[in-house]
């Protein structure tokens, strides 16, 4: 793993396997789980190089599609405790190096 | 103030105080005017009605002038008051009478500013706020005091008095600077004339205010926490593709998995439904056995210590003494046809119940008991054939060997589950060489070279089959077939069908492994051997009637006990074609058994409900014990079993009863010992005495040979 030559490799490797969105926790239902995944991934695609329009958009759908007070998190490092509502929490990760925390607290 | 003038005319006194006010404006002369006005107003519209009464008067009259002169003098006042003076001592008219007349006052609820009262109150006012005090002192113009009139307020003490007090001032008052006035006017209070001034307020009650609220119940949450970084990142993503390999390798074993699966899922749900029970069943067991102990302590402190003392006294004879009796409702109208003690716990023995009646065959009953627990049966197998005998492994003490009256044979293993208990774990089918007719004794045998279980049995079908426990099924192989005239050979087998023996019996020999005897319905006794399946080494004409059991003695190699239902017990030694001894017990003999401690003691039971008790050193002609044991007379006794350590026998009854006796003392004699000679032991030592016994009766033989 040290030498660089294969560590070129992997790192490619790496971001290829590591693109799928990797859901780490959630209490939501399906439906809605696979619709918020979704969302993310379209967002975080969408504006790859900036995390803030991406959250913003997500925060913006999630609040018209469940009703307010949707609060959204992304970043490549971040630590967090939130009070939520239940069944309304997504944290996943994405891309790699990108975590998403998706909660609904009014 | 009293009104400076009245008016003398005919006009009603209400008038003359509407026509006051203006008079007191416009002065006297203007008064006459006035009223003249007045009059025509009043009499305008009633210009031409003259009252009846009215003097008619000439022109000349109408036009004469009369003069009338308005004084300030009361008409009504007296004018000729003569008072008493005490100075002059005479009555003298007093000239100056009062001529004010008052026609209207009102007490006034408030004080003139002016009047003493007011400025005391004024003075009082002062002390208390001193705040406004203070203030007004700022400009000293402003004294109060100096106001000789503050307000209007007067005006509604007298009207025309103040009016006319005023005329004059009024003017000025309006000329003052208003600064003062407007700047005290708005803090100075009226000041109230305390002896006629009343506040009128009225209080309505309030309304109650009522609140009403709901409040839901917020939307549940919780918390969460979790930190993101990119190794914990990394790491998340390196598992879940591992789990996706594992993954992709089970699709692969998919179809294998899935039966496992299912399997484990029946498992589970069999474990699950008997949970509850099982949870249960140990603690239960263990308090059914300390109720048990209780109740039964008399019988367990008689097991352990009690010895029949009279045995001293009788020399030779002894007694059983009853101990536990086991019977269990289920199996009440079984009689017990099979019994066996198990090698490894001594407290535990097995109970085969069955039928010996053709007529009243149905279904059996396999227990399992222990002293421990002489009212419920440890272990309850249901069966749907009766049970005809049994035997459990001497070292494998779970697997009890099981013969049925209808052919089968079946292993139980007391290790299975409850749930699959019902169940034995073996049996014999008729695709795979049951027998076909009533299995009458099983025996297990040492495992064969591929350390198979196997055990043996015997039926009326004439054939002695062994039966080998392979995975789970039992594999038969026949031994030998039983002939009349002797072993029959194979070819012969279907011709000579009739002449087939029924076996009743049969017992291994403890030492040589092939040997075996074998006892048939007829009463001859056949000594075989495993290795020839169509020859009987040897065969005693042994009993008239069908042998019930024969039994190789423990210790001495040689000699065997048969018993019959021709009443007769005998016992042989194999090499001898006639018996060494015969006992007549003037009852059918349903089974005997050697005692485990000594060759020379035997035990025998009969259909009349007696056991037997023979110990051959001690007398060889006659029982040294022989009791009744049953409850009812008709009672049969059918077997008999020594326990393997403890002096106790159990004997079952074709009532379904088993009860468990004590030996007494006399009943288990030791050879006397002498003094300073230690006592031999061991079975040696008990070989030799029988072998001495044997000797004595062998000798006129051999002399006779």
């Amino acid at each position: 793993m040290a030498e660089t030559g294969e560590g070129k490799k992997e790192e490619a490797d790496y971001k290829r396997l590591h693109s799928f969105p990797l859901i780490r926790h959630t209490d939501m239902a399906e439906e809605m789980r696979v619709e918020t995944m979704e969302l993310c991934v379209t967002a975080c695609e969408k504006f790859a190089t900036n995390n803030e329009s991406a959250a913003k958009m997500i925060k913006e759908s999630m609040d018209k599609k469940f009703g307010s007070s949707w609060h959204v998190v992304i970043g490549e490092g971040f630590g967090f405790e939130v009070t939520h509502e239940v069944k309304n929490l997504l944290y996943m990760f994405f891309g790699g190096s990108l975590a998403v925390c998706v909660w609904k607290c009014s | 103030m009293p009104v400076p003038t009245t008016v003398k005319s005919k006009k009603p006194p209400g008038a003359g105080l509407k026509v006051a006010k203006p008079a007191s404006k416009k002065k006297d002369e203007e008064e006459g005017v006035d009223q003249g006005d007045g009059w025509d107003e009043w009499a305008q519209g009633k210009a031409l009605i003259k009252p009846p009464d009215q003097l008619e008067l000439t022109e000349e009259e109408l036009k004469e002038e009369f003069t009338k002169i308005l004084t300030a003098n009361n008409p009504h006042a007296p004018q000729n008051i003569a008072r008493y003076s005490f100075k002059e001592r005479s009555y003298k008219p007093i000239s100056s009478v009062d001529q004010m007349a008052v026609h209207f006052v009102l007490e006034g609820n408030l004080i003139h500013v002016d009047s003493e009262e007011a400025r005391r109150q004024r003075a009082r006012q002062d002390q208390t706020d001193e705040k406004p005090a203070a203030e007004a002192e700022a400009e000293p113009d402003e004294e109060i005091p100096e106001n000789p009139v503050i307000e209007e307020t007067s005006e509604i003490v007298d009207a025309a008095a103040a009016e006319d007090a005023e005329e004059a001032e009024v003017l000025g008052e309006e000329e003052r600077p208003d600064s003062v006035e407007a700047q005290i006017g708005k803090k100075e209070q009226k000041v109230t004339n305390q002896f006629n001034f009343s506040e009128r307020a009225s209080q309505t009650l309030n309304n109650p205010l009522r609140e009403r609220s709901c409040q839901t119940e917020p939307p549940p949450r919780c918390n969460f926490s979790a930190t993101a970084n990119q190794w914990v990142i990394y790491d998340a993503y390196l598992e879940e593709l591992e789990k996706q390999e594992k993954n992709k390798d089970k699709q692969k074993t998919f179809s294998a998995k899935k039966e496992e699966d299912k399997l484990k899922k029946n498992k589970m749900v069999t474990e699950t439904q008997s949970d509850d029970v099982t949870k249960v069943v140990k603690v239960v067991k263990i308090f059914e056995r300390m109720v048990n102990q209780n109740t039964f302590d008399d019988i367990a402190q008689d097991f352990k210590y009690f010895e029949d003392a009279s045995d001293e006294f009788r020399e030779q004879e002894g007694t059983l003494l009853p101990l536990w009796k086991f019977q269990y409702d289920k199996a009440k109208r079984l009689s017990v046809t099979a019994l066996c003690w198990n090698k490894s716990y001594q407290d535990l023995f097995a109970v085969g119940m069955g039928s010996y009646d053709f007529s009243k065959q149905g279904h059996g009953m396999l227990l399992l008991y222990t002293l421990k627990n002489s009212t419920c049966p440890e272990f309850v197998y249901p069966t749907s054939s009766g049970i005809m005998c049994l035997h459990i492994h001497d070292r494998l003490s779970h697997l009890v060997a099981v013969g049925f009256y209808d052919g089968c044979v079946a292993v139980f293993d007391l290790k299975a589950e409850e749930g699959g208990a019902a169940q034995p774990a073996f049996k014999s089918t008729a695709k795979a060489g049951k027998h076909t007719d009533p299995v009458w004794q099983v025996r297990w045998q040492n495992d064969d070279m591929d350390n198979n279980h196997n055990f043996y049995s015997i039926s009326s079908d004439g054939r002695v089959v062994s039966w080998t426990l392979i995975k789970n099924e039992l594999v038969f192989s026949d031994v030998i077939k039983l002939s009349l005239e002797g072993a029959l050979p194979e070819c012969l087998e279907v011709v000579e069908q009739p002449s087939v023996a029924c076996g009743t019996s049969f017992d291994f020999h403890p030492k040589i492994d092939f040997l075996f005897l074998v006892g048939t319905e007829e009463g001859k006794i056949h000594k075989c051997s495993k290795a020839y399946s169509s020859q009987f080494l040897e065969t005693y004409q042994a009993h008239n009637m069908a042998v019930d059991a024969v039994k190789w003695n423990q210790f001495h190699p040689k000699v065997f006990l048969s018993c019959s239902s021709d009443w007769t017990v005998k016992i042989w030694d194999h090499t001898i074609r006639t018996p060494m001894f015969t006992f007549d017990l003037n009852s059918a003999v349903g089974d005997v058994a050697w005692s485990p401690y000594s060759s020379t003691v035997f035990a025998a039971v009969t259909t009349d409900g007696k056991v037997h008790v023979f110990d051959l050193s001690i007398n060889k002609y006659e029982a040294i014990c022989q009791q009744p044991v049953v409850a009812k007379k008709k009672t049969k006794l059918t077997h008999i079993e020594f326990n393997p350590i403890h002096p106790i026998i159990v004997v079952g009854d074709d009532r379904g009863y088993v009860t468990c006796f004590k030996l007494s003392p006399n009943l288990r004699k030791k050879p006397k010992e002498k003094k300073g000679q230690e006592v031999p032991k061991g079975p040696e030592v008990e070989e030799a005495k029988m072998e001495k016994l044997l000797s004595l009766l062998r000798e006129p033989d051999y002399n006779s040979v």
